[in-house]
C-alpha cells in the first residue's frame, strides 16, 4: 500500500495546528509554549546571569545552556524521569541550533539558561522545543541577530510530508519512514540544526530541505505574531 | 577549543588557498589503515587507524529479551568511550556528551541502513534473541574520532561471529566460536563527517583542524545498488546554508564509494588469512 494519503487527512504540506504563547512562566526572565498539534513545548529561560561553577564560565562571551527533557506521562509508554542519552543529545543539538542568533558576547562569564520541557508529546518533540525556546529567548531580551523556527519533515514511503506525526515516523510499508528534523534561521536562511534517521535519496533528501525552508518561514510568521501580541498588551 | 587564535588564524589563511598542514586535499583522508580481528575473545573485533588517529572496536553477542514493540528482533546497544590513555582532554567516569554523542551518530547509520537484518537474530519470538553489544573505544584521539569509530563499528560487525550455543541448556559457551557470521546485508553504512572552517568544508581533520572548526555534518550513506542517505547529525553553533549541505550531499555519496572500498579490502585480507 503506498502512502497516499496522511493518517490524520492533512495534505503532504500543511503542518498540524500552530498554537503559541508568549509568557506561559513568570518567573522566568522569557518563556513561551509552543504546539504542534498534540505535541506541546514550553520553554523558560533564565538570565544572563553569573555562571556557576565558576570554573566553566568565559571570560570572553556569555554562554548558552540547553536542558531539553520530557515529562515522565508525555508519551504513551512512561519515559523514565531523568536526563537519557537520547534527552542528552537533544539539548546539545537545541543549543547548537540557537547558538548562532544569540549575540552575548558583552555579557562575559554569564550564562543564558534555556528549560525546555515537553508535557504532551506526539512526534517533532525537538523542533516545538526549539521553536518555543527562540520565543522565550526573545521576550526575555536576549540580543538575538535574527530568529530561528524549526520543523521536522518525513519521507513517508515516497513521499514528502511536513511535520510528521508519530503513526508516520512509524510507517513500516513501502520504502518506509524517514525523520528529518531542521531549523532555519530568519535572515540568513541558514540551517542551524540538521538530523535524519531512515533510509532517502539524496535527491529526495535535498527536496525535504527546501520543503523545510517553507516551512519554517511559516512558522516564523506564528513566532512573530505571538511576540507582537504580548508587546501590545504590555 | 583547545587551538590557539594564531594556529586557527592560520589554519584559515591556507584554507582560503586550499592547503592544509599536512598537504592533504580538502576533501581528502588521512591513510586509513583497517585491521579486522584484533581481540581473540571477542565475536569480532577492529581496530581502525586514520593517520594518527586510532579507535577500536568489539562485538559481543548474549542471548537476551527483544523490545516489545518487535518481539522478533534482536537488539543492539552501542557504546562509546573516549578512554582517558587516549588524550589528555579525556577524563575518567561515565561517558560525556560528546562520547555519547558519537555512539549515537555510530547506532544510527548502522540501524537505519538496515545493515543488520534484526529479525535473523531471534532465536524464540517474544522470549529470546541475540543482543549485540558494540563497543568503541579511542586509542588515541589526533582529530576525527567520530568517522573512525564508525567504520571500525562496521568493520567489527563484518568480522563478527556466533559463540557456540548450547540449545539443551540454553546458554551461551563462551570461547568457542561457530563460523556462522552476523547477519548482515549489503547496504554497509559509510559516515563522513564534514567540517566547515570559515565557508570552507573539509574532511577528516586533524585534530588542530577539528579545534578549529566551526560546525560539523556527519553523513551516513549506504550503497545497495543506489545511493541512500541514512541518517546525518549536524553539531556544533555554526549554521550551514543550503548549498553548503546539498555540496556535502554530492560528495559524501562519492567518498562512500571509495571508503567501501578499503573496508572490502580489509574484510577479504581477513578472510585470507584466516584460511592460510
Amino acid at each position: 500500500m503506498a502512502y497516499t494519503k496522511r493518517f490524520d487527512g492533512r495534505k503532504f504540506d500543511e503542518m498540524r495546528e500552530i498554537r503559541t504563547e508568549v509568557g506561559v512562566i513568570p518567573n522566568a526572565d522569557g518563556s513561551a509554549m509552543f504546539s504542534f498539534g498534540d505535541t506541546i513545548a514550553i520553554a523558560a529561560v533564565y538570565g544572563p546571569k553569573p555562571l556557576h561553577p565558576q570554573h566553566l564560565q568565559n571570560p570572553q562571551k556569555g554562554i548558552i545552556r540547553c536542558v531539553y527533557d520530557m515529562l515522565s506521562f508525555s508519551v504513551t509508554q512512561r519515559k523514565k524521569p531523568g536526563p537519557s542519552r537520547r534527552s542528552q543529545e537533544i539539548s546539545k543539538v537545541t543549543e547548537w541550533a540557537l547558538s548562532p542568533i544569540i549575540e552575548i558576547d558583552e555579557f562575559p562569564n554569564t550564562v543564558v539558561d534555556v528549560h525546555i520541557m515537553i508535557t504532551q508529546a506526539n512526534a517533532s518533540t525537538r523542533c516545538a522545543g526549539i521553536n518555543a525556546a527562540c520565543m522565550a529567548l526573545a521576550q526575555a531580551g536576549i540580543p538575538m541577530s535574527e530568529m530561528v523556527s524549526a520543523v521536522s519533515i518525513g519521507k513517508v514511503d515516497d513521499k514528502i510530508v511536513v511535520d510528521l506525526i508519530k503513526e508516520e515516523e512509524d510507517y513500516e510499508d513501502g520504502e518506509g519512514a524517514t525523520d528529518m528534523p531542521m531549523a532555519f534561521l530568519s535572515r540568513s536562511g541558514k540551517i542551524s540544526l540538521l538530523q535524519l534517521d531512515g533510509k532517502t535519496s539524496p535527491e529526495k533528501l535535498k527536496e525535504a530541505i527546501e520543503a523545510g525552508e517553507k516551512a519554517c518561514i511559516r512558522i516564523h510568521e506564528e513566532q512573530v505574531k505571538a511576540l507582537k501580541k504580548i508587546k501590545e498588551e504590555n | 577549543m583547545e587551538v590557539s587564535n594564531l594556529t586557527k588564524k592560520r589554519i584559515i589563511d591556507y584554507m582560503k588557498e586550499g592547503k592544509r598542514f599536512d598537504n592533504r586535499e580538502l576533501l581528502e583522508y588521512r591513510d586509513i589503515k583497517i585491521e579486522l580481528g584484533v581481540s581473540k575473545n571477542a565475536e569480532g573485533s577492529a581496530r581502525v587507524k586514520l593517520g594518527d588517529t586510532e579507535v577500536i572496536a568489539g562485538v559481543k553477542l548474549e542471548i537476551g529479551e527483544p523490545y516489545t514493540d518487535h518481539p522478533d528482533a534482536g537488539t543492539l546497544i552501542t557504546t562509546v568511550e573516549f578512554l582517558p590513555l587516549s588524550s589528555e582532554r579525556f577524563e575518567p567516569g561515565p561517558p560525556r556528551i560528546d562520547a555519547i554523542e558519537t555512539a549515537r551518530i555510530v547506532d544510527r547509520g548502522v540501524r537505519e541502513s538496515g545493515f543488520i537484518d534484526f529479525e535473523k537474530l531471534c532465536v524464540k519470538k517474544g522470549e529470546k534473541v541475540w543482543t549485540i553489544f558494540l563497543d568503541i573505544y579511542s586509542l588515541n584521539d589526533a582529530g576525527n574520532l567520530i568517522d573512525a569509530a564508525c567504520l571500525a563499528a562496521v568493520c567489527a560487525l563484518k568480522d563478527a561471529v556466533f559463540p557456540k550455543y548450547n540449545e539443551k541448556e540454553e546458554r551461551i559457551e563462551y570461547g568457542e566460536f561457530t563460523t556462522k557470521k552476523l547477519p548482515l546485508t549489503d547496504a554497509t553504512p559509510i559516515t563522513m563527517t564534514f567540517h566547515k572552517i570559515d565557508d570552507t568544508l573539509l574532511l577528516d581533520p586533524a585534530r588542530e583542524e577539528e579545534d578549529a572548526s566551526e560546525a560539523r555534518l556527519s553523513i551516513a550513506v549506504s550503497k545497495n545498488k543506489e545511493a541512500r542517505v541514512n541518517a546525518i547529525q549536524k553539531g556544533e553553533g555554526t549554521a550551514f546554508d543550503k548549498k553548503e549541505i546539498f555540496r556535502i550531499i554530492d560528495n559524501a555519496v562519492k567518498k562512500s564509494s571509495e571508503i567501501g572500498g578499503i573496508i572490502d579490502d580489509s574484510v577479504k585480507a581477513r578472510e585470507k588469512a584466516k584460511k592460510a
